[in-house]
């Protein structure tokens, strides 16, 4: 009975991890640039909720609030693009990483000029306490995050496949050059990727601000889904999700079964095997330049 | 003149695509030796087989009688052979001058430490690292360029920046990968006398693959045409050029 | 504008190009020697504490701007340089063995982390090294029984031939320590750059392949790399400790990784310059920040995340609008003097560059 507890618990953590990481990996994949902000993303995303629904802040009704703070995020990935990253074309992948870095610093301090440093939890409807099935307490919340997770996966499978824009979006990251010619905007499918981006992060951080309390400094839980993002494999989006799987339901059972002081570095050790051993990722294959 | 190079029936396979397909040839001592063909003939391919950045599936490469399969990319070099690239892979960060000096790279005899103090010992390397380099610089009449960063050089001079890297490390063979794509016909023709001279004055061998025809019969003593990774024709460049195959290969089926 | 007329090979060697920058140099250095008479105790700690982020920086600039690897996690080896040396000590050796001791095991641990870490390329390597910094801070509190874990150490007394240093009670002895090991690692980041595995290092950033052509062995290259810049780093982390005198688990924190990165980019990748303008704004922005504060007569209360977050908005300016750093500022400032008044306006047009990529999926 406690296996399924913490498995659901994990698994509910993995979602908003690997949700995180889907983010990471939409943007590797079409512009080859890497977001480390797409923690302080997710945290931004939570707060802009959260200040939008709260009685103290706002006080709209969760079920307008959450869809605008989704809208608001994916406009602030847009912009980012169209005022930042796209200046940088040409520059080092470094470069952006650090810039990136840089970035989600300056969200972490504007989060807490703007929403105080205190753990604040979101008033969210999906919060409505456990309920039992023989035995097994299970958090609303949790089952609610791995719902709305499976959800948006599918949906996002769905508009890769389906939609035009997915399909030029799918285009523009196999091959700039090539999708520029076949008169597809890329530097305007680039800019709704980090718009999409953006969403995602909010999607993450309303389910994460809906199982518990959040802070400016929650966007460090970026760092645990990059690594989730590289144990799955950078190149795929199932990968990402995967490995924030891995990495939620690692947590709690190592905290559960390993001494204490062992359970945080589980997921980093975890991370340095893979690069070890499987540099690019469980799920993909490597092939080697061409000279 | 004695055999420098020894290529026995290579093989090479990108999945089920076949780049190089059994092919067999040699370069004399001392000769200007080079591969033609259309586009995907796998002319880069075997440059690519002898730098060692290819594994072949069959076959064998032998060197001055080293077999080259036994060594790892990074060792090729200290044989004595020397490459250019199709797409100029030049060190754009540096200048001309510290380019040619990594081209000396395989004569180093410093180890960490000591350049770290920079013993008298690595003084006196440096100075004999820079008298080779400047020979190469007059040579190629690269003094105007000498300390000038490559990012800001127009394509003509890296060419020749990497034909001086290439020379700087003391070959007894020369790669050269397409050396006058992207050339003016005045370059071309200075890259002409200088391919000349490397062979004449240096006693260098020259591998090159290139397209320009004109060239390869101006400087080449031998012409090996390729199709499909394999050998079409091999002789002089008058016998390659009105060979029917390789004209059926440039021109299409019915063209001969 | 100087002229260079070169008439031998020892031309291109000689550590100053020409007289005037020897004499520059030499003046910089008799200034530096003599600060601790020119300055009240307060600003030479601070000076002490640039010199020893410069030192940092020297050493991750060795492998970010000289051999192209970002590494986010070289407060791991700040950290190792720092307990290394105060363990040796506390063992008894003295402070002159014990502190190149330190810095010889961070190399040779840095080298060995190396091994595999070398081929990993771009983000995969930042994230290993991140991996890297976040397991420090446990695996110091795990061991626990060698190095006191959350409640930390102390420094000892620096004894040098029965001169006792301390960074307190001496701060002139102990400024005087620091400004020597700086100019020690500054000659030998120097002397590297003028000899083959400093040439072979920045070809192993700009085309690995090509690179191979040549000879050089790009896994040994980098590892060298790895072991010359972690051995820098563990020198300046155990001259950290002593600046502290106290120091736990969390002094060498994940952001004090990122903070050594940015540092080197706003300084400028790849010079020398850099890692000593960078260790400038890294130190002084704090004493700035709480100055700038009280000027506009904001309350004295700490604002958490101001620091790094100005430091984010900095950096972000810098690789937006000079991706050189201060270094290429100050650089492009130099020439239009020199060429006063011929300098044109597109004369540091930056070369248009378009992606090359190394991803291959």
């Amino acid at each position: 009975m406690e296996v399924v507890q913490l498995l659901v618990s994990g698994l509910a953590n993995g979602c908003v991890y690997g949700l995180i990481a889907l983010g990471f990996v939409l943007i590797y994949k079409a512009t080859e640039q890497v977001n480390f902000a797409q923690g302080d993303f997710m945290m931004l995303g939570a707060f802009v909720c959260l200040g939008l629904t709260n009685a103290h802040y706002m006080g709209l009704p969760f079920w307008i609030a959450a869809p605008l703070a989704i809208a608001i995020m994916a406009v602030l990935g847009y912009l980012l693009d169209f005022f930042v990253l796209r200046h940088l074309f040409g520059q080092s992948q470094t470069a952006v990483v650090i810039l990136t870095i840089a970035l989600g610093f300056v969200i972490r301090f504007v989060a807490g000029v703007i929403w105080s440093h205190e753990p604040q939890t979101l008033e969210s409807p999906l919060a409505i306490g456990d309920f039992n099935i023989g035995g097994v307490v299970l958090g609303m919340a949790d089952i609610a995050v791995i719902v709305v997770t499976v959800l948006l996966t599918y949906f996002l499978y769905q508009f890769f496949q389906r939609t035009k824009l997915g399909l030029a979006m799918q285009a523009a990251s196999q091959n700039q050059m090539a999708a520029y010619f076949m008169g597809i905007p890329v530097k305007r499918v680039q800019g709704m990727i980090w718009g999409l981006s953006g969403a995602v992060a909010a999607v993450a951080g309303i389910l994460f601000a809906s199982k518990g309390a959040i802070d400016p400094n929650a966007g460090l839980l970026g760092i645990k889904a990059f690594a989730a993002a590289v144990i799955g494999g950078f190149g795929s989006l199932p990968g990402a999700l995967m490995g924030g799987l891995i990495v939620g339901v690692i947590e709690p059972f190592a905290s559960r079964y390993f001494p204490a002081g062992y359970s945080q570095i589980a997921p980093y050790t975890l991370l340095l095997f893979v690069l070890v051993f499987r540099p690019h990722g469980l799920f993909s294959q490597v092939r080697v330049k061409k000279v | 003149m004695s055999t420098l190079l020894e290529i026995n029936n290579a093989t090479l396979k990108f999945g089920g695509v076949v780049a190089v397909n059994d092919l067999t040839f040699s370069v004399e001592e001392g000769e200007v030796y080079a591969i033609v063909g259309p586009n995907g003939a796998g002319k880069s391919t075997v440059f690519n087989l002898i730098s060692r950045f290819y594994n072949p599936y069959a076959g064998s490469i032998t060197f001055d009688g080293h077999n080259l399969l036994d060594r790892n990319a990074d060792s090729v070099a200290d044989l004595g052979i020397a490459r250019t690239f199709q797409n100029i892979e030049l060190f754009d960060h540096a200048t001309v001058l510290q380019n040619l000096l990594v081209g000396r790279h395989r004569h180093r005899k410093t180890n960490l430490v000591q350049e770290m103090l920079f013993t008298p010992k690595v003084r006196q390397e440096e100075k004999r690292h820079r008298e080779a380099v400047e020979e190469v610089i007059d040579f190629l009449d690269l003094q105007p360029y000498r300390d000038k960063m490559i990012a800001g050089l127009p394509y003509g001079v890296r060419k020749v920046v990497e034909l001086g890297r290439a020379l700087a490390s003391g070959p007894r063979l020369l790669l050269l990968d397409e050396p006058a794509s992207g050339l003016s016909v005045e370059e071309t023709q200075d890259m002409r006398w200088w391919i000349d001279d490397i062979r004449k004055q240096m006693g260098i061998t020259v591998l090159m693959v290139e397209h320009d025809m004109g060239l390869v019969s101006g400087v080449s003593d031998r012409v090996l045409a390729l199709a499909d990774g394999a050998k079409l024709a091999e002789g002089t460049p008058q016998q390659v050029q009105s060979d029917p195959a390789v004209i059926e290969a440039y021109l299409g089926a019915g063209a001969a | 504008m100087r002229i260079h007329f070169k008439t031998s090979y020892e031309h291109d060697i000689r550590l100053f190009p020409d007289w005037w920058s020897f004499c520059v140099y030499a003046t910089l250095i008799v200034i530096a020697v003599a600060l601790p008479w020119l300055m009240d105790d307060f600003f030479l700690g601070e000076v002490t504490n640039v010199l020893i982020w410069a030192i940092a920086g020297l050493g991750l600039m060795l492998l970010t701007g000289q051999t192209g690897q970002a590494s986010l996690g070289h407060a791991a080896f700040l950290a190792l340089g720092c307990y290394s040396c105060i363990i040796f000590m506390e063992q008894g050796w003295p402070f002159l063995i014990a502190f190149p001791a330190a810095g010889i095991l961070t190399g040779v641990v840095g080298t060995i982390i190396a091994i595999p870490a070398i081929r990993l390329h771009g983000i995969y390597l930042a994230i290993a090294t991140i991996a890297l910094s976040i397991l420090a801070d446990d695996i110091i509190v795990l061991m626990e029984p060698i190095t006191d874990g959350v409640s930390g150490k102390f420094a000892p007394m620096i004894n040098i031939f029965g001169i006792e240093i301390e960074r307190w009670t001496t701060p002139d002895r102990f400024y005087w320590l620091v400004l020597a090991v700086t100019i020690l690692c500054t000659l030998a980041y120097r002397n590297l750059l003028r000899s083959p595995l400093g040439r072979a290092m920045a070809a192993v950033r700009d085309s690995e392949v090509s690179a191979t052509a040549m000879g050089v062995h790009i896994a040994r290259t980098k590892a060298a790399a790895f072991g010359i810049s972690c051995a820098i780093t563990g020198l300046a982390g155990a001259l950290m400790g002593f600046y502290a005198g106290a120091f736990n688990n969390e002094t060498f924190s994940i952001v004090i990784s990122i903070t050594l990165l940015m540092m080197i980019v706003i300084g400028g990748l790849g010079s020398i310059h850099g890692a000593f303008f960078g260790a400038v704004v890294v130190a002084f922005l704090p004493q700035f920040l709480s100055m700038t504060k009280d000027l506009i007569g904001g309350s004295s209360v700490a604002i958490p995340g101001l620091e790094t977050g100005v430091f984010g908005m900095i950096l972000i300016l810098f690789i937006l609008f000079e991706p050189m750093g201060i270094y290429g500022r100050w650089m492009k400032i130099r020439i239009w003097f020199e060429l006063f008044p011929f300098a044109r306006k597109d004369m540091f047009k930056r070369q248009k560059s378009y992606l090359k990529t190394e991803r291959l999926r």
